[in-house]
């Protein structure tokens, strides 16, 4: 264990000299020293989700994660799944994790939802090919999205290689309670993307994104750069799982499979 | 010179008409998508591009053809081509035409597309699509405009048009290149992922224009008084052999890493397109009319005989058409990052105005051919040079 995260941290000082490179990089992301492991910062944030899938407890647990969510949010529920829209929501592991197939999966693990959401990745393609800097990444490593800038292209729709990303193909307003909406936070018009924010709106009061705490401590939100934190000390302790790293999009969302104090 | 669009034949006034009615039709469906948004077209979360971007991509090439005319013109003197060239660089200016208004209407929020312009990103391979589409219109205004204006005062080209004319041909390359790297840089989608990408970007458009230029030589020389003689058709016939032949090898070797690598994520489109989606009639459609094209344009016997030259590019036309206009872009997006199929078809709506977008794009053709051939008409050298 000591071995490992020794290693993990030789290579966050790596990257913190690919951070300092990274200026140069503009056009190819990723070229740096760092290309293999996060770029965390020495000092700040870089902010991730641990989801223990194993503490979320049935149908009642996700749905109540969802909800939360997508409640506050005005997030409409658009019966077309051709033209939803959603922020966080569960699928299988074959679909979650195609890069991984392994047909001889427990069938414990075959059949649990896993949550999916945007990964607010290290290196985010969205971010790469939006032509109108509508997406972009916040200091403390969150990719947020400004629809009022948005143009509608759907570009970074193409660039997600984690489908994290819904377009307003019909007006949302049609499909929300107009009279029970959240008033403090905007709805959206027609003709744009969206997806999750990692809430920055609740971040900003001192508060955890909806879905961590509506999740009884299944969803361990925290700070990647702070090696105390507490994602940093599940992340140390667990075998934990990300959506196709191959890619070289470094995501901030990991994920407990193995469950249990003993696991990892 | 434009004053020669307002006087013309029967023919040339009903197809005028014939085409702004395709083109109402298509403004008043565009209406309709744009009170009701992009949810009346057949694009999906999943297939989140449709016929709108795979035509704007089919329609980048077509523009960029005109190069393969002005390199033999201009870089190697060969004036047989002084009679076409100008067709060339006119059929890319209607082609921007359309790649633009393709672009427009896919955009969720037209009336905010500036922002592309108010807040550069060069990062974005969309921002730099922008520009060198809009530079290259602007080269192919100026230098045709100013190579029929001279043409018709019997005097050469302005000394200032030249540097334009060179610096047109690898701005043509870029405008493909460029198109090609919006596909060719996403992570996440293998379909796409593939270094060869611009090139056959390129194989296929340098096939393809020409093939559409041909055609619309031989029409233009049974309708009116143009003539462009025979050589100039061979000589581009040759190109289009050429162009296809490339084409159809580069979808080999694409087939050859995909199935012999044996990684499923390379083989999923090609399988969902040539095996089990709703696209596979057409994706062999396609095939078929590459090959029979093939065929038809090789031997010599065949491609220096029009009426089956002119059969060998309507199938490359078609079969390209399909490739790039169709199968490229719904193919990158099938299967979906959850390796799950979503079909996409387009609605009556999309439809009608994708044709009102092509109406366009042949009216402005229309309306620039007539003036060059009304010009060469009154100069006396629109029929067969002697």
């Amino acid at each position: 264990m000591r071995i490992d995260r020794r290693k993990f941290l030789q290579i966050a000082g790596l990257s913190g000299i690919g951070l300092g490179l990274s200026a140069a990089d503009g056009l190819f992301k990723g070229k740096a020293l760092a290309s293999g492991a996060h770029s965390l910062p020495s000092s700040g944030t870089r902010l991730a989700f641990v989801i223990d899938v194993n503490k979320i407890e049935g149908e009642d647990g996700y749905r109540r994660i969802i909800e939360a969510c997508h409640k506050i949010h005005n997030v409409p529920n658009i019966p077309n799944t051709k033209h939803e829209v959603k922020w966080i929501w569960t699928d299988s592991y074959e679909h979650s994790f195609p890069d991984q197939p392994n047909e001889f999966l427990p069938e414990k693990i075959k059949e649990k939802p896993f949550l999916l959401l945007c990964n607010h990745c290290d290196k985010p393609p969205c971010v790469r090919v939006c032509p109108t800097k509508a997406t972009f990444k916040n200091p403390d490593g969150i990719v947020v999205q400004d629809p009022h800038r948005c143009i509608g292209c759907r570009f970074c729709m193409a660039a997600c290689p984690y489908g994290s990303r819904s377009f307003n193909w019909v007006d949302p307003r049609n499909y929300l309670d107009m009279k029970n909406i959240n008033p403090d936070f905007p709805t959206r018009t027609m003709g744009v993307v969206e997806k999750c924010t990692l809430c920055p709106e609740r971040l900003a009061r001192g508060l955890e994104p909806a879905c961590a705490e509506a999740s009884n401590g299944a969803i361990v939100f925290g700070n990647l750069a702070d090696p105390e934190s507490e994602v940093r000390k599940i992340l140390n302790t667990h075998y934990t799982l990300r959506r196709k790293p191959e890619i070289g999009t470094q995501p901030s969302i990991f994920y407990v499979i193995g469950g249990g104090e003993n696991a990892g | 010179m434009l004053d020669r669009a307002l006087k013309g034949s029967k023919t040339y006034w009903t197809l005028v008409i014939i085409l702004l009615g395709f083109i109402s039709a298509g403004s008043l469906a565009y209406l309709h998508q744009f009170k009701n948004g992009l949810g009346v077209t057949g694009m999906s979360r999943d297939v989140s591009w449709g016929f709108y971007i795979s035509q704007f991509t089919f329609l980048v090439g077509v523009a960029a053809s005109a190069v393969m005319l002005v390199i033999p013109y201009y870089l190697h003197n060969y004036k047989k081509f002084g009679r076409i060239v100008i067709l060339g660089e006119f059929l890319a200016i209607a082609s921007v035409t359309m790649c633009m208004t393709f672009i427009f209407v896919d955009m969720g929020q037209p009336m905010r597309i500036l922002n592309v312009i108010l807040h550069p990103t060069p990062n974005s391979i969309l921002f730099w699509d922008a520009m060198v589409l809009n530079g290259y219109l602007g080269l192919n205004l100026v230098i045709g405009w100013a190579t029929l204006h001279a043409e018709k005062k019997g005097t050469p080209p302005p000394a200032w048009s030249k540097p334009l004319i060179y610096l047109s041909i690898p701005w043509a390359v870029s405008i493909h290149t460029v198109t090609a790297f919006l596909y060719a840089g996403l992570p996440g989608r293998h379909f796409w992922l593939t270094a060869i990408m611009a090139a056959r970007f390129l194989a296929s458009a340098f096939a393809g224009g020409p093939a559409l230029l041909i055609i619309l030589a031989l029409v233009l020389r049974k309708y009116t008084k143009f003539d462009p003689g025979r050589e100039p058709i061979q000589s581009v016939a040759k190109i289009v052999a050429y162009a296809m032949v490339a084409n159809v090898f580069f979808i080999i070797l694409e087939l050859f890493t995909a199935f012999y690598s044996n990684i499923p994520g390379h083989m999923h489109a090609f399988e969902f397109l040539y095996a089990h989606g709703n696209l596979v009639p057409l994706m062999w459609a396609s095939s078929v009319l590459a090959v029979l094209s093939l065929i038809l344009i090789i031997p010599p016997k065949f491609r220096e005989n029009e009426s089956t030259l002119i059969l060998a590019c309507i199938s490359i036309f078609i079969s390209l058409w399909i490739d790039k206009g169709f199968g490229l872009v719904i193919g990158g997006f099938v299967p979906t990052p959850f390796n799950t199929i979503t079909e996409y078809w387009p609605t009556l709506p999309e439809t009608i105005i994708t044709l009102g977008v092509w109406a366009l794009g042949f009216l402005v053709l229309t309306i620039l051919y007539k003036v060059a051939i009304s010009v060469r008409e009154e100069l006396g050298t629109a029929g067969p040079p002697k």
